[in-house]
């Protein structure tokens, strides 16, 4: 009997415990972000840097949330492989119940989280997996970073017009090389120039000498290349100031891997004169840019370096802050991918974004930048915008 | 002791092997209560079985036979890709196309098998290494089959045997899995407990003698390298039906790598070796990957120093020691 009245109270007070455990959400809502990134192996510093922009945003956007709205952070290290950020972003939903999935580094693992995207009915922000295709694989991705033929076909349609009408292209040996070689070798022909060469080159090298020499018996204007950005753009760096290229005058154009802006410091005087594309660069002198650096600075010190990843994090937390503003906190995949597509932002560090209607891709000014001593750092100073790009591939290349 | 004694001792050692221990159930009764315990971490789960079955081809052909191999995720990706490419072509039947996956695996290890087994020691580790580089390197110069670094795409799997849909939570995956599982653990149990199996351990220990009675080492050396092969590439087909998604880099050296580290933290040359190592591993991984999703490597690392330090021969290698030093203490 007493046993029973015992068992008794300790429902009352389960119930009970029960009830303010309801209660609490109902009074603050909270929106779980899953994020994805590489925080581990080869890749890791490649995650930080988006991760360092997803923070940095929370951080600086506390007080836009909505009364009673919290928003959390899972963070999950897919360590560039597929298959795990499938299973982490498969956890993410069946068992932290997340509200968006973000983040990504690799297109092969954007890719694979996808299908799940669509199945679980869950918005997937794209941060900086940049493969073209991955947009069309689920109606519930959205991408703020950007493609390879977004940068690299303004690019060759420019240097076809102001550099030279002979170009070889150098291109790391998988799918965003030979993206960014596609994209380039279109826009330099559709603008008159011809490909003299194109050559391929092993992923994980660092010696870029053997490829480079027989870029220099081909006698081209322009050589295009593409690597995947890192220590391997410094190399590429070495390699065409040692070769003789550069004193060839053969003019070194590409994406902004080629001189990403946190490896500047360690390329010596090669970098300088060359000419890239990008959607983001700290030498910028937008206010929306100073304000962001600032706060950077404020963060991480005056050493760290930000970069087009960084950004692409703040934008992609910006992007979900919007549909966070917009719902209260409480909306489904499809509401929040209704406030997606066609989202804008003018107050970007990179200048106005927006996610297009109807690829899901992002639309953004690329600059035409080249690379040049600022009171004694090298930096990419932008020189000439085009506006608002879509991707090309994707126009190009119709759904079927 | 003569030699009357000797040949039923023997024999009596032989077919203990065959006859199931009350323990052996354990893994099983595990498997099955962990589906209901830990319903939010079947994902996991099915990765862990499907880690599990890789782990097991190896320690066939390390463990048993002693071949030292850093490319048995050529086998894995071959099959991998495999069930991919039929998903992804119009024939998603799962069961058939796992046969398919352990055939073309198979074929895999029987070719390369007769060229690279001549060899032994370093020599035979670089070649098992470059096979795994070269079909790796094949597939992602093959894009417009494999998909290359983006990865395979569109698989459709149908249900398996036509009722069971592959679900969000991984339910089916799981069941679906441990099923495999249990088939190849009978598999494997017949084959090291058969006499081809002691045979092996015989070429394992000293191969030179095996030659003098006359053993087919070569032969069977190359007959266990294709089973383990086949073994291998069901294991890679169960991860793409399952993700539904097939990448580069299940043909990766990272892959033979994490097989061969999760064997030799459970016990190489033991059945129940990846049975302890490859949970042991994948769960403390992803612990230490959510605590710490930053310098989670940091701790494996550390696992690993304390394991070879501490525990040779694995898991099971410390728990054979410490029953050992029980009964002398009784």
């Amino acid at each position: 009997m007493i046993e029973r009245a015992g068992r008794g109270r300790l429902a009352g007070a389960a119930a009970a415990a029960l009830a303010v455990a309801l209660a609490l959400p109902a009074a603050a809502q909270t929106v779980k972000v899953g994020v994805i990134l590489t925080y581990s192996g080869a890749q890791a510093s490649l995650g930080d840097q988006v991760d360092k922009g997803i923070d940095l945003y929370v951080k600086e956007h506390a007080q836009d949330l909505p009364p009673g709205v919290t928003v959390s952070l899972v963070k999950r290290d897919d360590t560039f492989n597929a298959d795990v950020a499938k299973r982490l972003a498969q956890e993410l939903v069946t068992r932290e119940h997340v509200n968006i999935l973000a983040g990504v580094i690799g297109t092969p693992a954007a890719n694979a989280i996808a299908p799940l995207a669509t199945a679980a009915k869950v918005p997937f922000v794209v941060m900086n997996a940049a493969g073209v295709t991955t947009t069309r694989l689920s109606p519930y991705v959205a991408r703020v970073s950007f493609t390879h033929w977004q940068l690299s076909l303004p690019l060759g349609r420019w240097a076809a017009q102001h550099l030279g009408k002979r170009a070889a292209t150098a291109v790391s040996d998988f799918a965003p090389g030979y993206d960014g070689e596609g994209g380039f070798s279109k826009g330099f022909t559709d603008a008159g120039g011809t490909i003299v060469g194109a050559i391929r080159m092993p992923i994980l090298t660092l010696d870029f000498a053997p490829f480079f020499e027989r870029v220099k018996a081909l006698h081209p204007d322009v050589l295009y290349v593409f690597i995947p950005a890192g220590q391997e753009a410094t190399a590429v760096m070495k390699a065409y100031a040692d070769v003789g290229l550069k004193a060839a005058g053969v003019k070194l154009v590409g994406p902004q891997d080629i001189v990403t802006d946190e490896e500047l410091p360690n390329m010596g005087d090669a970098p300088e004169g060359v000419i890239t594309t990008g959607n983001y660069s700290p030498a910028a002198r937008r206010p929306q840019n100073l304000a962001f650096l600032a706060a950077w600075h404020r963060a991480y010190g005056d050493k760290a370096v930000a970069n087009f990843m960084s950004v692409a994090g703040w934008d992609g937390m910006a992007a979900i802050y919007s549909v966070i503003k917009e719902t209260g906190g409480k909306f489904d995949g499809d509401r929040a991918m209704a406030i997606l597509r066609g989202w804008t932002d003018k107050d970007s560090p990179r200048g106005p974004i927006m996610i297009d209607p109807e690829t899901r891709d992002i639309v953004q000014n690329v600059y035409i930048r080249r690379t040049e001593r600022l009171d004694g750092h090298l930096a990419n100073v932008e020189f000439e915008t085009i506006e608002q790009v879509k991707d090309p591939w994707k126009e190009l290349n119709p759904p079927k | 002791m003569t030699s009357e004694t000797a040949a039923p001792l023997a024999v009596e050692a032989l077919v203990r092997g065959h006859r199931l221990r009350l323990v052996e159930i354990a893994p099983w009764l595990i498997g099955g209560l962990a589906y209901f315990l830990f319903p939010d971490y079947l994902a996991l789960g099915a990765q862990i079985l499907i880690g599990i079955i890789f782990s097991l081809s190896l320690d066939l052909i390390l463990g048993y036979a002693g071949i030292v191999t850093l490319g048995q995720a050529a086998f894995f990706g071959a099959g991998a890709y495999t069930a991919g490419l039929l998903a992804a072509h119009g024939w998603g039947e799962p069961l058939s196309a796992l046969v398919a996956a352990g055939a073309v695996a198979a074929i895999l290890g029987l070719i390369s098998g007769a060229i690279i087994l001549r060899t032994r020691g370093l020599t035979l580790l670089m070649l098992t290494l470059m096979i795994s580089f070269m079909l790796q390197e094949a597939a992602n110069k093959a894009g417009s089959i494999t998909g290359g670094a983006d990865g395979l795409q569109g698989m459709a799997v149908w249900p398996v045997l036509g009722v069971f849909h592959f679900d969000l939570y991984g339910r089916t995956a799981y069941l679906y899995c441990l099923a495999v599982l249990f088939l190849a653990w009978l598999a494997a149990r017949r084959i090291v407990h058969s006499p081809f199996g002691r045979s092996l351990t015989g070429i394992r220990e000293n191969e030179a003698r095996m030659h003098a009675i006359g053993s087919p080492v070569f032969g069977r050396r190359l007959v266990i390298y294709t089973i383990a092969a086949a073994f291998a590439g069901v294991a890679g087909a169960l991860l793409a039906q399952t993700t539904q998604f097939v990448a580069l880099e299940v043909l990766s050296f990272e892959r033979s790598g994490a097989g061969l580290i999760m064997l030799i933290i459970g016990g190489v040359g033991r059945l129940y070796g990846p049975f302890i190592g490859v949970p042991l591993y994948m769960i403390a991984q992803d612990r230490f990957a959510q605590a710490d999703p930053v310098y989670w490597d940091f701790w494996i690392g550390l696992l690993l120093i304390l394991v070879v330090v501490f525990a040779r021969g694995g898991v099971l290698g410390l728990a054979d020691q410490l029953r050992r030093r029980l009964r002398r203490t009784r």
